[in-house]
């Protein structure tokens, strides 16, 4: 199998090297969307009518990261490799320009993005590694790019328990939010005992207002996935693994399908993974559009084609999961981080980040910032950094008021806290949590009254409906928001909205309704006034201060 | 099953004996604890979503299901603490605000678990503003009528159509606080070819929102003590019993 | 005067059974005349509400305008509100009419039911507001008296702990739709 990947690299490499130029175009989602798929076809026009085809290759890659310039298109030069551009805005239109200067062995130094910025010199890519440079659709750039490695390492040189220790000594946690020790939960599924076999699920149904993470490393390196899948598959035992993903991502879906595809063919999945005896299937279920079906219970229902509900945890999933069995689900970038761990070991991982939050974390940079776009930055570092240096501040000159991390599950971080290092702990302390990696910036244009409803909104509608608190404790809990938003509410209804949120989160069944309340209590825990603000106050409807029976 | 060791642990300081493959809420019923429900229901898959159950576990700041949640050797549970007794009568307050429960015209009136347990609670009104939605009242079916006004999702009905009749008749649609119980296809009742007006989920419904038809106000008493037999003569057949 | 406690009872949006309750409070009325004095009420002649009393029953939900101005009237003269009978606590019947547009309402009362003089009234009967709710939702209440109607016994023990400085504790006394 060695072998047989080492001819691919070589001959990829030399196909590469018959080249002096090279374009990608970024042709993930958000670039997508601004028409790159034209500017790639105007590209392989242009430059064949000038002849130079053969000189240049051009192809679609993945998320170059700074979605907001996009579409972004990236040229390389064999001879002089420092001396590679990227180019911002580009449009079908003045695509030829480009092609002139690269023609000619010059620059379009209007359209040119800088890229000696902190955007791109302070991230350390290890999920994204791989994002922009290869076609996300060729099996044969990943495995020149080192892929499959991992998996053959695994596979053929370590016991599954060496697996999962290498995982473990990694100190990888559920990058989906929770934040659980990756390899104690496969040492768990490990242990299982299953009636007839185990499973592997890869929770893709990325939900939240303002999160393309997941989005972006099916869409532009979907093998790292698949990869990472199979050596859980390996490590746990399970020959079976399911890639649940939200079915508003075709484009992903897509991808992975033809992945899926490419890596039967070559091998590395299927009956005997790398020549081997060890056997996994990878199927992929689609999402209809619950946002709740990204709890994993519920998930595996909507797996098992029932109606999307969570259940009551324990039994959790590692013992009682999908059709009763030992199940292992983690999210799509815990699973893309498994590759290089296992390639380059758990310790080389373990060397960054903070001490209980290891390697790095993959954000979607959304709001009020002048960067918009996806970034990947080793764990610790202070969100401050992320903010004013790789986001760049905010836009218009207007002042940065607070940072919203962990979607609607989430809270709302003041600028006074800046310098919190990012990792689980330290955000949790200031009741927000990591989530699966949205940050949203505010500028003082947001009323955070206003910002907890939108959220307070979307758990509503979400809710499945199956237990009280959620179900109802979320429509009146937003009725109460908008009339403290629309400056009709008093005291007693801040309180009792209060009360709700109480209640709410410690009754609640499953992680939607719990953490439903979280956006209002962070709110309240640092603007407070913003909510007294827009009180009746004194404007009692009753003149006479007698007090009301405590309702519970 | 591998669940069948015998274990101690106390329910509110008394101390229970029990095996591992039964819920606390079992158990306490055993023993004579009550612990307040309405979507539990005897001899059906316990669902968990009305959180009447839940109970605290001591060592934790979690609740706990009890419907849903087996004991551990050592476990001390409490099912009636300050705490508990507010967040069931905020459950019961957002219920009754939810829909149209209006307990003077309905049929059940005086033998609703719904109402019962607002009086059990000392509940004397409700804390939350009155969510008044418009809906339907299903009086397709000859003999049995739906109102979902009435409703309050437990999900019985589903159950005991489904576990114990075998039709699966019912279920539920949409979602949220849009969430409706559903005959077939979303069709009318009457018009559900699966149902066979075996009348099961009238007398598991613990609210008057499913109803035997000429029954008038505080007429409706539920019958459901003889579901547990029918569920027993199932396992005997199926071959799936205890041991 | 008398020092007495002042009591009244006012009727809003309700069918006046919750008054018909308390009248079945029969002989032991006598009783309570000793403790209190009735100042206003549906069944007495007063035509306007006092300037303070010690307790106010109110009967019926918040219906109209009249009621929504009358109920805040009377709360500020009012030292302990008490919500009696569901209508009062929940809205009752009265709420049933909530899921519907209150134009809707008088069309089906004032068009489709009646067959002499059509039309819908501007004058003398007070316009319906949006909702119809419970008195708390508009203003404070102190004691609530669940009940459809309350029964005479729940009304008699309701008056009998207030007139003698206790707040009444009707855990297993009277429910909705008692």
């Amino acid at each position: 199998m060695n072998e047989q990947f080492e001819q691919i690299t070589a001959k990829e490499q030399a196909a590469a090297a018959k080249f002096d130029n090279a374009v990608h175009v970024c042709v993930a989602a958000s670039c997508l969307s601004s028409q790159s798929d034209k500017v790639l076809e105007t590209f392989q026009q242009q430059l064949k009518e000038n002849g130079h085809s053969a000189s240049c290759q051009v192809k679609g890659v993945g998320c170059l990261g700074l979605c907001s310039r996009g579409p972004l298109v990236a040229v390389s030069h064999r001879d002089r490799p420092e001396s590679s551009e990227l180019y911002q805005h580009v449009t079908p239109d003045n695509a030829p320009q480009i092609v002139a200067a690269l023609v000619a062995g010059e620059t379009a130094a209007d359209l040119v993005c800088a890229t000696d910025t902190p955007f791109f010199q302070r991230q350390t890519k290890i999920v994204l590694e791989n994002s922009g440079h290869i076609d996300p659709e060729r099996i044969e750039e990943y495995v020149a790019a080192g892929g499959y490695q991992g998996l053959l390492t695994a596979v053929t040189e370590m016991t599954p328990n060496d697996v999962i220790d290498e995982v473990m000594r990694s100190g990888l946690r559920g990058r989906g939010g929770g934040g659980y020790p990756t390899g104690l939960k496969w040492t768990t599924v490990a242990k299982a005992d299953a009636k007839q076999r185990k499973y592997v699920i890869c929770n893709a149904d990325e939900g939240d207002p303002g999160a393309f993470m997941d989005r972006s490393v099916l869409e532009s390196d979907p093998h790292r996935v698949l990869e990472g899948m199979t050596i859980a598959g390996y490590a746990i035992g399970a020959d079976k693994g399911y890639i649940y993903v939200r079915g508003e991502y075709p484009l992903a879906v897509a991808r992975l399908k033809k992945a899926i595809n490419q890596a039967r063919r070559l091998g590395v999945l299927g009956s005997g993974v790398c020549g081997t005896t060890f056997n996994f299937q990878i199927e992929i279920r689609l999402g209809a559009g619950a946002f709740v079906c990204g709890e994993e219970t519920a998930l595996i229902a909507s797996v098992e084609g029932k109606r999307g509900q969570p259940r009551p945890r324990p039994p959790y999933p590692a013992e009682y999961g999908l059709w009763g069995e030992p199940t292992l689900i983690n999210n799509v970038e815990t699973f893309a981080n498994v590759p290089p761990i296992i390639r380059n070991g758990g310790d080389w991982y373990a060397g960054m980040g903070t001490a209980k939050s290891k390697g790095t974390k993959v954000f979607a940079l959304a709001g009020a910032i002048n960067n918009t776009g996806l970034i990947e930055v080793p764990m610790g570092i202070p969100l401050r950094e992320i903010v004013y240096e790789i986001g760049g501040g905010v836009p218009h000159g207007r002042v940065l008021k607070a940072v919203q991390t962990g979607g609607p599950s989430g809270g709302c971080i003041p600028e006074a806290y800046l310098e919190t290092p990012v990792d689980y702990e330290s955000l949790q302390q200031l009741g927000s949590i990591m989530g699966s990696g949205g940050l949203i910036v505010m500028d003082e244009t947001s009323n955070m009254v206003d910002v907890a409803r939108y959220f307070m909104e979307f758990c509503m509608t979400e809710s499945c409906g199956k237990c009280v608190p959620c179900r109802v404790g979320t429509v009146q809990m937003y009725h109460l928001l908008d009339k403290i938003y629309a400056g009709q509410a008093t005291t007693k209804e801040l309180a009792l909205l209060e009360k709700l949120c109480k209640m709410v989160r410690e009754t609640s069944l499953c992680g939607l309704g719990q953490t439903a309340p979280n956006p209002v209590n962070s709110t309240l825990r640092y603007f407070r006034q913003e909510y007294l603000d827009l009180l009746l106050d004194g404007e009692r409807v009753t003149a006479v201060a007698t007090t009301p029976e405590a309702q519970p | 099953m591998k669940r069948s060791q015998i274990i101690t642990f106390k329910i509110d300081g008394q101390d229970i004996a029990a095996r591992e493959d039964e819920t606390i809420l079992e158990l306490a019923r055993q023993n004579g604890i009550r612990i307040p429900t309405l979507c539990y229901l005897e001899s059906v898959t316990p669902w968990g979503g009305c959180r009447l159950c839940m109970v605290e576990v001591k060592g934790t700041t979690r609740l706990f299901p009890a419907c849903m949640t087996y004991p551990q050797e050592g476990m001390e549970v409490s099912t009636v603490t300050e705490q508990l007794t507010t967040y069931r009568k905020q459950v019961l307050d957002l219920l009754f605000a939810e829909r149209n429960h209006v307990c003077s015209v309905c049929v059940s009136n005086g033998a609703c678990e719904l109402q019962g347990l607002a009086y059990e609670l000392g509940m004397t009104h409700v804390g939350v503003p009155y969510l008044n939605p418009s809906l339907p009242l299903d009086a397709s079916h000859p003999y049995f009528g739906l109102d979902h006004n009435r409703c309050i999702l437990c999900t019985r009905c589903v159950r005991v159509c489904d576990e114990i009749e075998g039709a699966h008749t019912w279920d539920v649609m949409g979602r949220g606080v849009d969430a409706r119980i559903v005959a077939d296809l979303n069709q009318p009742w009457g018009e559900a070819i699966s149902c066979t007006s075996c009348g099961k989920c009238v007398q598991a419904c613990p609210t008057g929102a499913l109803f035997e038809k000429g029954k008038s106000v505080a007429e409706m008493q539920k019958r459901h003590e003889f579901l547990p037999y029918l569920a027993l003569m199932r396992e005997g057949r199926d071959g799936d019993s205890e041991q | 005067m008398s020092n007495k406690t002042k009591l009244a009872t006012v009727w809003l949006d309700g069918c006046s059974g919750c008054h018909m309750s308390f009248l079945d409070i029969d002989e032991r009325l006598v009783d309570l005349a000793q403790l209190a004095d009735l100042l206003y009420s549906p069944l007495v002649d007063h035509k306007t509400f006092p300037d303070m009393v010690d307790v106010t029953l109110v009967e019926g939900a918040v219906s109209s305008e009249e009621d929504y101005e009358k109920i805040q009237k009377v709360r500020a003269h009012t030292k302990i509100l008490v919500s009696l009978g569901d209508c009062a606590v929940t809205a009752n019947v009265p709420g049933m009419r909530n899921p519907f547009k209150v134009a809707a309402l008088y069309e089906r009362a004032y068009h489709e039911n009646a067959q002499l003089n059509q039309q819908i009234p501007v004058q003398v009967i007070p316009p319906l507001r949006e909702m119809s709710v419970p008195v708390h939702q508009v203003v404070a209440v102190d004691v609530f008296v669940p009940g459809c109607p309350p029964s005479a016994d729940t009304i008699f023990f309701v008056l009998t702990e207030l007139l003698n400085g206790r707040k009444p504790d009707l855990t297993g006394r009277t429910r909705f739709g008692a």
